[in-house]
């Protein structure tokens, strides 16, 4: 069996008085895409410096590519790269400068410093801006870049810590991009994010934390599932018995929205409309509207995190740092 | 490769993205040096006439040993920006998320400033001559002094690294910038200690930078403003020991900075 690109055990972490990370466990398989996903604060960051050996952990373990991160760090760093939340590079300097220089303290000879740069410019479409000042580059530009930056090495593992925050859309849809890229590649990626339609669009796992424990874990299918099926809405005309349409569709009848629910069985969301149609037809019962709801990954997010906080922890330890 | 030829590979490389910064924006170097210049012509011709020196001797002989060692001091403000720069910026987190040596980002900071200063002192030097200073000692004295020099630079970059690192925030840099002017001028850079009050000039007569200056004038055979003290008899030996006791102090202390990053 491959060693995992990651496991994180027990992890815990105290700043003066808020706690970042209270027993965080983790484990990322090798080839995927892994999101933490998390509110502001939640102990994201702290778990993906202590991954990246830039944080020192009170209690637990983390093994990187099978490196503990305390006893080897220097193999646990050449296993990974980072790409932190802030663009870390160097404004001044050009595209392909940042590149070659990153390159050669990874220990590159300087022409292989400069093949590997090019390599990663025209996978990134940043060919055109590569002998450009770095502070000419739009925010999506600096994105790409410094996820080129922390490719350099080809790691096993990329950390992505809020990789598209502070984007525009379009920025956005272009990280998204690139990352798709990278796991192509065969890159294992963990972002971390707190967009819900990020980590749905990219991660094949989430792990959802709060105040620096998981609180749930899987896949995004799995945790839309947990807050619940899909169901049906159907809007009742104005002077229809909302009692009797209940009873003819089998659901819960909210007079205040003049609305009968309907919750799916194992046949799913579209066998329920169906029916849903077919039952009103027989009775001959008209409706003003009809739809099909799924739970979005939204609700199963505030339902996931709405828990209380563990006594002794913070909501905002975030922004102490 | 062995670590330490690995270490100072790595170092070069900082080191060249630093000068390449002087290369793309040269107006900070650039201003460093006019600004020593500036206070060179300020204290030469505009208040130098109503500055005597104890036990005699032209003023701008004695001034441009002295603003020598100023601007030593001085840049220990470049060394902290940039390194308190590049913390803010999150460059510091990404060397250190990268598999290389925790010396090699200072030492290649280190390679680049004392070029950087290294350049400023010929640039002064030959300005000064251009002027009217005239340096009398022997080569070996010459090259003693500038190396001297360079050493008291040293102790200011490792000083500098370490208050980079310790205070990151704007207020940081603002204060170094501010405090640099008291602790450059109360020492014997400018006017001779003896012309303080005695308590004032005891402090500035034990000023690391006096020290320096002194023994610069010594070696380059201008005028020294000292009839007595302390400086009179041991300005080398003060000049080699009081940058190596900073530094002795400051590396440790810079190292702990580091360390303390990832708390």
């Amino acid at each position: 069996m491959p060693v995992p690109p990651l496991v994180a055990r027990g992890l815990r972490k105290r700043y003066r008085d808020t706690t970042a990370l209270a027993g965080f466990d983790l484990t990322v398989e090798p080839g995927s895409v892994h999101a933490l996903l998390g509110p502001n604060g939640a102990g994201k960051s702290t778990a993906v410096n202590t991954f990246a050996t830039l944080t020192r952990c009170d209690e637990g373990e983390v093994r990187v590519a099978g490196h503990d991160v305390r006893r080897e760090p220097a193999a646990a760093r050449a296993a990974v790269g980072l790409v932190g939340q802030r663009a870390a590079l160097d404004e001044i300097l050009f595209g392909a400068e940042n590149l070659v220089m990153f390159g050669r303290l990874h220990g590159l000879s300087r022409s292989a410093a400069r093949e590997r740069a090019d390599e990663l410019l025209r996978t990134f479409g940043l060919l055109e801006a590569a002998d450009r000042k770095v502070s000419t580059y739009s925010g999506g530009m600096r994105r790409r870049l410094d996820i080129a930056v922390g490719l350099i090495r080809r790691p096993a593992l990329l950390f992505l810590d809020e990789p598209t925050t502070g984007l525009d859309p379009r920025a956005r849809n272009e990280v998204w991009q690139t990352v798709r890229q990278v796991v192509d590649a065969g890159t294992t990626v963990l972002l971390t994010t707190q967009y819900l339609d990020e980590a749905d669009q990219l991660a094949d796992r989430i792990t959802v934390m709060n105040v620096g424990r998981v609180v749930a874990d899987g896949t995004a299918q799995e945790l839309k599932r947990r807050v619940g099926g899909d169901r049906v809405l159907v809007t009742a005309p104005a002077h229809a018995d909302l009692r009797r349409l209940a009873a003819v569709l089998g659901g819960v009848a909210d007079p205040e929205l003049r609305e009968v629910t309907v919750e799916a069985g194992p046949g799913g969301g579209a066998a329920a409309l169906t029916a849903a149609v077919r039952a009103l037809d027989a009775a001959g019962l008209e409706a003003d509207d009809i739809m099909l709801r799924r739970p979005t990954l939204d609700e199963a997010f505030l339902h996931l995190t709405a828990a209380e906080p563990a006594p002794g922890t913070q909501r905002s330890e975030g922004a102490h740092r | 490769m062995n670590a330490v030829a690995t270490t100072l590979r790595q170092s070069w490389v900082i080191t060249l993205r630093d000068l390449k910064h002087w290369q793309r924006e040269p107006w900070t170097p650039i201003f460093g040096i006019a600004f020593s210049v500036m206070l060179v012509l300020m204290f030469g011709y505009l208040m130098g006439g109503a500055i005597g020196l104890p036990g005699g001797g032209d003023y701008l002989h004695y001034l441009l040993p002295g603003i020598f060692a100023l601007s030593m001091l001085f840049g220990i403000e470049a060394t902290m920006s940039a390194i308190a720069d590049d913390s803010k910026k999150g460059v510091t987190d990404r060397f250190r998320s990268l598999p290389i040596s925790a010396a090699a980002v200072p030492l290649g900071r280190a390679g680049a400033d004392l070029m950087n200063s290294a350049v400023e002192l010929a640039v002064l030097m030959v300005g000064g001559l251009l002027i009217g200073w005239q340096a009398s000692g022997s080569l070996g004295a010459t090259v003693l002094a500038v190396v001297l020099l360079l050493w008291l630079r040293f102790a200011m970059l490792v000083l500098g690294v370490f208050l980079g690192l310790a205070f990151r925030g704007e207020g940081g840099v603002t204060a170094v910038q501010v405090l640099v002017w008291p602790i450059g001028f109360l020492s014997n850079v400018l006017v001779a200690p003896e012309s303080m009050p005695a308590w004032l000039g005891a402090v500035a007569q034990w000023n690391p930078i006096s020290a320096t200056a002194a023994a610069c004038r010594e070696l380059f055979g201008n005028p020294s403003g000292i009839t007595g003290g302390v400086l009179a008899d041991h300005a080398l030996l003060l000049a080699v020991l009081w940058p190596t006791a900073l530094i002795l102090v400051f590396v440790p202390l810079t190292a702990r900075a580091y360390r303390r990053l990832s708390r």
